[in-house]
């Protein structure tokens, strides 16, 4: 079975890193992943997007067809990315006013606030996005994504990273109930 | 003599330059300079790119290249980085080094990397019989210069001097004891070294802008080069229409290859001597 | 799995030449390429290797021609309009016979296009760029294993037969991450250019005139050799004569050839008993993978034949699987290059299809799909 993740905000909020964080996740329990990401001028501020795609098979097309996830954190990334949303589900940050014309099923979900209010730290939105894409999918365990980010972030962001990561896992959590 | 006819192939002979064309002295000079230095000619590598100039090499038994045009520079900074203790010599001309390879020519200087490169000037693209090149004096005429060069020329010394060479010298094929000297000092030079060679071409400068044959080719070069030292001490309308000739420039700088060499030292004490193969590797991420 | 890594495709072809026992690298900032350099500057010192940032591409393939001279293995990697400037060099390397290798990260052209997207337009480019009949060998990875793979296979073909060797890659596989399991290091064959055993009577180019490759003495051994880009004899000085240059480019030529079924690499997928044969290369096969499962799903007989080795093209194999199909379908990032090679191939014996695109977007597997199912047009 495939999963695809989308991954949709603006450059330098991180997203490529989640998604690769992901991805590890995924390798790190014997899965398949692969990510790519739309690379550019956008790396340095306006709309950024990265696809993860895990299986448990061999993955012969690397792109996302049909997202089973869609993260938005940016009332851009909503617009152009929502429109195309089909069966899955969009994540799109609480801060965003949702639009009636995007018709997929959608829950908000205050990644941006938790991590500047909540944690203090508005750099780390990115991991409580992990934590929230990690668990309302389920893809992988919430302590294979902890081994993932402590893997990847720089030494002395462990603790930080970690609770931004658990952050997530409760926002995901809360979501799966309402 | 006979020690520096022994870095000459031999059997090569005769070569293909028109009487009374300055590149044989020039490459004579070389021959000399390396024997009177007891450089082992198995420790050589000459380069060189198109022209009339850069079929010097073919002459010269050593490791020779003759690359494409414009490019000795940029194959030479290949084998001397890889092989830093060879002595790497370039032998070029205007055209070769200061239009087509002139990007290389002072990004060569710019990192001080150890080539010895001797620039034969006769002001003239001669192996296509006779265009202007970034060399030849307003003024004077090539076959794409019918009307007089517009253009002006380089002082290639100066450009030399200000992208970083740390060794500089100009001679001509008339004054051929000081050509020696300086080439053999530019070898010494543990950096980027120039020698301009300033050369008659009878064939199609001296003809096609009537200034006799050979032998007043090097009259003229005796007439208008004025050595710096002496210059030094003259008034500047003296010095119109003259060029200097000597040792231009000599200040030591950190040498490229010494550079990298101290890098990688330091970079391999901090990997513990890692030998090489597959393995974790720092991966770029946005 | 501990083995198992998260890997980009520029990643994968740097370890890879490092596997292969790259030593030498010199190199022009390029988007999408980059990542090549960045790696080899920080690796390289790491093993006594070097690394130099050029002042432009051609310098870079100068370097590195000059590097090998010296017997390090060596390499550089570009983009579309570095590659373009390289050109005149890949045919110094071919005709002098030094071995080299040059990834390609294709991104969209002409001129400076779409810096940071993808195509495939220098099908044509890898195999024609510089003037002149000359050997080159063109190899395309599908996915970012197989930069991996084909990176070191690029350097032991440079290796064995003395030619400019091209890694065709793509800005969506060198970019991507994807799950790759390396091999051990003690598993991977690596091969180095033969030498001649002594300087006395060394004729640096003579060979079998039947396609041989000659011994290859690094400078600074004593051996005292002349290299030219100027056609030359078996003693590597020029000659004049017509028959002389004549036979050099035969023997050149002849070498690749003979080579062919030997370095020849490529991946099937339900050839077997197919009637709809798609043919594609690197991202674009991913994309035609997914579309001929999807189509078998459907109960259409599709296959794919996936070369790896582009130039030489693997003949036989393609003519033989597209002798029992009915239509061939040739999907590409660009208007049409690699399908003008299918189309010779299969000489008539099917109606050829092309599907090209160039809108900088991988196919979408439903775009080859809808062509398989489509029929002839």
């Amino acid at each position: 079975m495939r999963t695809e993740f989308r991954l949709s905000g603006s450059g330098g909020q991180g997203l490529l890193l989640a998604g690769i964080v992901l991805a590890e996740a995924a390798i790190l329990e014997d899965k398949f992943a692969v990510q790519t990401q739309s690379y550019g001028p956008e790396a340095r501020g306006g709309s950024s997007k990265a696809e993860v795609v895990v299986s448990e098979e061999d993955i012969d097309y690397p792109k996302a067809t049909d997202p089973d996830y869609l993260l938005a954190l940016t009332a851009d990334s909503y617009r152009t990315y929502g429109k195309l949303q089909g069966k899955g589900l969009i994540i799109v940050d609480s801060s965003v006013q949702l639009d009636p014309e995007i018709k997929a099923r959608t829950t908000a979900v205050p990644i941006l606030e938790t991590a500047s209010v909540g944690l203090g730290r508005k750099v780390v939105a990115n991991i409580v996005a992990l934590g929230v894409l990690g668990g309302i999918s389920g893809v992988v365990k919430a302590e294979t994504l902890e081994a993932a980010v402590l893997n990847r972030v720089p030494k002395g962001t462990e603790e930080l990273n970690i609770k931004a990561l658990r952050a997530g896992l409760e926002l995901a959590a809360k979501a799966k109930k309402a | 003599m006979s020690d520096s006819l022994n870095y000459f192939r031999q059997n090569r002979l005769p070569h293909i330059w028109c009487p009374g064309c300055g590149h044989g002295t020039v490459t004579g000079a070389l021959t000399r300079a390396l024997a009177k230095l007891g450089i082992d000619k198995n420790n050589v590598a000459v380069v060189s790119g198109i022209g009339c100039s850069s079929r010097a090499p073919g002459y010269l038994d050593f490791d020779t290249l003759h690359t494409a045009h414009g490019r000795a520079l940029a194959f030479a900074t290949g084998i001397k980085l890889s092989r830093p203790d060879l002595k790497v010599i370039v032998m070029t001309g205007d055209g070769d080094c200061t239009a087509i390879g002139g990007n290389h020519f002072i990004h060569a200087a710019r990192r001080n990397i150890d080539i010895t490169t001797i620039v034969m000037n006769n002001s003239i693209y001669g192996m296509t019989s006779g265009q202007y090149s970034p060399m030849t004096p307003t003024g004077l005429l090539g076959t794409t210069a019918p009307y007089g060069n517009i253009e002006r020329p380089f002082d290639l010394t100066k450009l030399a001097i200000a992208s970083g060479a740390t060794y500089v010298g100009r001679s001509t094929s008339y004054h051929v004891q000081l050509l020696g000297e300086l080439i053999e000092k530019a070898l010494l030079n543990k950096g980027f070294s120039v020698v301009e060679a300033v050369v008659g071409c009878p064939t199609y400068f001296g003809r096609k802008n009537k200034l006799g044959g050979a032998v007043e080719m090097f009259e003229w070069q005796k007439d208008h080069a004025v050595n710096a030292k002496a210059a030094a001490v003259m008034a500047p309308e003296k010095l119109e229409g003259k060029f200097l000739i000597g040792e231009l420039y000599n200040q030591a700088a950190p040498e490229f290859t010494a550079e990298y060499a101290a890098l990688v030292d330091g970079v391999r004490r901090k990997y513990d001597n890692f030998q090489g193969g597959v393995r974790e590797c720092a991966q770029n991420s946005d | 799995m501990p083995n198992a890594k998260l890997m980009q495709g520029n990643e994968a072809c740097t370890l890879g030449a490092l596997a292969a026992g790259l030593k030498f690298y010199a190199g022009y900032p390029i988007t999408p390429s980059t990542e090549i350099a960045e790696m080899c500057a920080e690796e390289l010192p790491k093993i006594g290797g070097k690394f130099i940032q050029m002042e432009d591409e051609i310098g870079s393939i100068a370097a590195i021609i000059g590097a090998s001279l010296t017997g390090r293995k060596s390499m550089t990697a570009t983009s579309g309009p570095g590659f373009s400037l390289m050109q005149e060099l890949v045919g110094y390397s071919s005709i002098t016979e030094v071995p080299i290798v040059i990834i390609n990260v294709q991104r969209v052209g002409p001129s400076t296009g779409m810096p940071t997207s993808l195509a495939q337009g220098d099908v044509m480019q890898a195999r024609w760029g510089t003037h002149g009949d000359h050997p080159v060998v063109v190899l395309a990875p599908g996915n970012v294993k197989e930069c991996f793979e084909l990176t070191v296979k690029a350097f032991n073909i440079a290796e064995e037969y003395r030619v400019p060797v091209i890694v065709l890659t793509d800005e969506v596989i060198g970019h991507m991450r994807e799950k790759v399991v390396l091999p051990d290091q003690r598993q991977i064959v690596v091969s180095n250019r033969a030498a001649p055993s002594t300087p006395a009577g060394y004729l640096p180019y003579k060979a079998d005139q039947d396609g041989g490759v000659p011994l290859m003495a690094p400078f600074g051994a004593g051996y005292r050799w002349h290299v030219t880009g100027l056609s030359h004899d078996e003693t590597g000085f020029p000659t004049n004569k017509g028959e002389v240059a004549g036979n050099l480019i035969t023997r050149l030529m002849r070498k690749v050839e003979k080579a062919e079924p030997i370095i020849r690499d490529y991946a099937t997928e339900a050839t077997d008993d197919c009637d709809v044969l798609v043919v594609a290369f690197g991202s674009s096969a991913m994309s035609a993978t997914s579309a001929v499962r999807q189509a078998r799903a459907k109960g259409v007989k599709a296959g794919l034949f996936r070369p790896k080795t582009i130039w030489p093209f693997p003949e036989e194999p393609l003519k033989e699987i597209a002798s029992r199909a009915k239509r061939v379908i040739v999907p590409e990032m660009n208007l049409g290059q690699l399908v003008l090679e299918i189309e010779r191939l299969v000489a008539g014996k099917a109606p050829v299809e092309r599907l090209g695109k160039v809108n900088c977007e991988l196919f979408r597997p439903e775009e080859i799909l809808a062509a398989i199912m489509g029929g002839s047009k």
